[in-house]
């Protein structure tokens, strides 16, 4: 079996169960919200289109976003139930995705239920007053069972939608079948991308057969198919849930962002932890600004992030400080606002820089940023997500009056291809990126120092501020990782032949920094 | 003369906001154990008269007093666990056997199992259904089956009242013939008051033993079948009624040419 399977299904068992376990509390909260909006808009016209046209809005709502944005609204409610009640809750991770999944799954209810409940003959249900029901038994003996068919049809959709739309959860910190997906993307293992798919396609078909078998059941007045569908579906949601809970409990949370080198990095931190005993494991692919609020709010307990980063988007500096002086100043600060302990920097830099391809630098004898200006009116600019949006970009295109003629946006694997392909001609990549060499790229000089530095440093969560275990596992690492070996380290993971796994390749880095 | 078992005073209703005048300033008294047809054109206004005694409609001015008591004295599913009542549409529930939707009232009412069960099936009897339908749904049945169902589910409860909206209106010829008359005779073997609505006025004429024709919201005639044959001052009651005299004399023509043929 090719190894890269076999990693996948070593991880199946957690991301499969915490998939389950999220979809089937998302569909069960889904429905019970339902239920009452279902009724109401039943009873009272008036608010049926406001009811039907909120949950339709939802759905327009970019799921991705609608997950992103319970994170900071619950950090919110966090911190006011922290004020109110002297206890906040974990807003990252399940909360957030359950919450966003739950308002995904209601407009199939919703729509189908009220539909299938409109269309009742209305012949019967004058049949159902006649015959001296009230309201209430006409509802639960005459029209929920003869809506069920397109009611549970609604379910069935919702329940699809969960799933699939479950795997967007890894974001915001929910480990799940997206795990494979988004880790998969990052760092071309396509096996492993793949994998996520086809597990989220097969629990979604299995959850709409047994579901099927329910409806069916139900249908056709056979109560014990209807039971069976019901007893396999509760089977199945256990069957899954169980190894996910029975998995030790560990201590510590390692966070990393969604790019091969935190993936590595994380790997490295987790190892170190469980060296000494205690058992540790990682949220990965949180986004880039989702990282720090999460370590800030004990979510997560270490992560590795960059120092210009931090400056501009944590700490909203807008001046620059030469490097030593930055990283004390910035330690000053984390633990002042935050509470975090920035415990090191790991040696090396991975700063935002221009790269483009070399026989194109060398025939336009293209150097530096400010040679590269004019030649800019002529060339593709292509970037990640985010670089548009950062302080840097702004300083830099301001300060070497910087004009492309074209900006377009990739993720940033699909970034690299592009300039490698000729789609574009100039890249935002980062300095530590093992690509930059692989596709014969060359860094252009920042000669007026307009781009921060980026060092790569530990944090460590407010919680986590004087343990001893953690501070002894991670210390060693601090100057322990130079640039070249990183470089190589993300090189073996991103590259096309002979790939290696975040874990292995953190390894290789390990018995580079000695401390094997 | 005894005491009325439906009583209604000047009721009025009207439909859509008040443009539609269903009920004009009605009154009627029916005695226990009569035998009323209702008749009337599309929009006469018969079968909101014969849903305000169920309060299947609420009547807006006037009242409603069914076996001495105001129909507004108790809730209006409990008066109509009472009131037995046969749909035009037949309305019978297509998810419940045939079984189940007899037993529908009797269930509502809290009769024990058992109970239901024997009640169920000597109504079958009665309206002369074969047990073997009881376990099928109601889709299985024919037209004239359906409406047996329907006539038994009406009487479940054992009520002093039916009421029935064109019960036969949606059979053949020979059903509704045979389903009349065995109406007829569970009315007088059960001692029922029973109100029909009935488009059909030769219906009207065999079964009932009074007959009211309504216009417009407003009773025009009400007299025994026997009376009205004989003539009515309102020419359009007249007409109306001359509708089975001629019926049944073309048909006696036609019984003397083949005896003497």
């Amino acid at each position: 079996m090719d190894e890269r399977v076999q990693a996948a299904l070593k991880l199946l068992p957690d991301y499969l169960g915490q998939h389950v376990m999220l979809s089937a509390a998302a569909l069960l909260l889904g429905l019970a919200v339902s239920a009452p909006l279902v009724v109401l808009a039943l009873r009272n016209a008036r608010v049926r289109w406001p009811i039907l046209a909120f949950v339709s809005l939802v759905q327009t709502v970019p799921s991705l976003a609608l997950l992103a944005l319970f994170y900071p609204l619950l950090l919110a409610l966090s911190s006011l139930s922290q004020k109110l009640f002297g206890h906040g809750f974990a807003a990252l991770g399940f909360l957030p995705s359950l919450l966003a999944l739950t308002l995904y799954s209601m407009l199939p209810i919703v729509r189908n239920s009220v539909t299938g409940l409109l269309n009742v003959d209305p012949a019967v249900l004058e049949a159902a007053r006649g015959v001296g029901m009230t309201a209430r038994q006409s509802l639960f003996r005459v029209e929920l069972p003869l809506a069920m068919p397109v009611i549970m049809a609604g379910i069935r959709t919702s329940a699809v939608w969960v799933i699939g739309t479950a795997t967007l959860s890894t974001p915001v910190g929910q480990t799940s079948l997206g795990n494979y997906i988004f880790s998969g993307l990052q760092i071309e293992n396509w096996v492993s991308v793949l994998f996520g798919c086809v597990s989220a396609v097969a629990l979604a078909l299995i959850a709409d057969q047994l579901l099927a078998l329910v409806e069916s059941g139900v249908a056709n007045r056979k109560p014990m198919r209807a039971w069976l569908g019901l007893a396999l579906l509760v089977a199945g949601v256990v069957a899954a849930i169980v190894p996910s809970i029975h998995s030790p409990k560990s201590a510590y949370v390692v966070g990393a962002k969604s790019f091969s080198e935190q993936y590595i990095l994380a790997d490295l931190m987790a190892d170190r932890i469980a060296r000494t005993g205690s058992p540790a494991t990682q949220r990965v692919g949180l986004g880039s600004v989702i990282a720090f609020k999460a370590l800030a709010s004990n979510d997560i307990d270490a992560y590795v992030d960059y120092s210009g980063t931090v400056w501009a988007n944590v700490l909203n500096r807008k001046d620059s400080l030469p490097r030593a002086q930055m990283l004390e100043e910035m330690t000053r600060l984390l633990k002042e606002k935050y509470g975090v302990t920035l415990l090191g920097a790991l040696g090396f830099e991975n700063a935002y820089a221009l790269a483009m391809r070399g026989d194109d630098a060398r025939s336009l004898n293209v150097r530096t940023i400010a040679d590269l200006a004019a030649h800019a009116g002529e060339l593709k600019l292509g970037t990640d997500f985010e670089f548009l949006a950062r302080p840097e970009w702004v300083a830099l295109r301001d300060s070497y009056g910087l004009a492309f003629r074209e900006q377009r946006q990739y993720q940033s694997t699909f970034m690299y291809r592009a300039v490698a392909g000729r789609e574009v001609d100039v890249i935002s990549a980062f300095s530590s990126d093992g690509r930059i060499a692989a596709y014969d790229l060359v860094v252009l000089d920042d000669a007026k120092q307009v781009i921060l530095p980026y060092d790569a440093i530990v944090l460590l969560a407010p919680r986590r501020a004087n343990d001893a275990t953690l501070r002894r596992a991670l210390t060693p690492l601090i100057g322990a990782v130079p640039i070249g070996p990183m470089r190589e380290a993300n090189q073996m993971v991103d590259r096309d032949e002979n790939k290696l796994s975040p874990a292995q390749a953190a390894q290789w880095l390990a018995g580079k920094a000695g401390l094997n | 003369m005894s005491q009325p078992i439906i009583a209604i005073e000047h009721a009025s209703k009207s439909y859509r906001n008040g443009q539609q005048l269903a009920l004009n300033d009605l009154s009627l008294e029916i005695v226990p154990a009569t035998f009323v047809a209702v008749v009337g054109g599309s929009g006469s206004g018969k079968t909101t008269l014969l849903k305000i005694m169920n309060r299947l409609a609420d009547i807006d001015r006037g009242s409603v007093r069914v076996s001495g008591a105001d129909v507004n004295g108790v809730p209006g599913h409990e008066l109509r666990r009472r009131v037995g009542y046969v749909f035009q549409g037949i309305g019978l529930f297509p998810h419940l056997s045939v079984a189940e939707n007899i037993g529908i009232t009797p269930r509502l009412l809290g009769w024990d199992a058992a109970r239901i069960t024997a009640r169920v099936e000597e109504l079958a009897d009665l309206v002369a259904l074969p047990r073997e339908v009881l376990q099928r749904l109601p889709v299985d049945l024919s037209g004239g089956q359906q409406q047996r169902v329907g006539v038994a589910r009406a009487l479940a409860a054992k009520p002093a009242i039916l009421l029935m909206d064109e019960p036969f209106g949606a059979l053949d010829p020979i059903t509704r013939n045979a389903l009349g008359a065995q109406v007829r005779h569970l009315h007088d073997a059960l001692g029922l008051t029973t109100v029909m609505v009935t488009h059909d006025v030769m219906e009207a004429v065999l079964l009932a033993d009074r007959i009211v024709v309504m216009r417009a919201g407003r009773i025009v005639a009400d007299d025994s079948p026997h009376a009205l044959l004989a003539g009515h001052p309102d020419e359009e009651v007249r007409e109306m009624m001359e509708m089975p005299r001629r019926q049944a004399e073309r048909v006696r023509a036609v019984l003397e040419r083949n005896s003497r043929g």
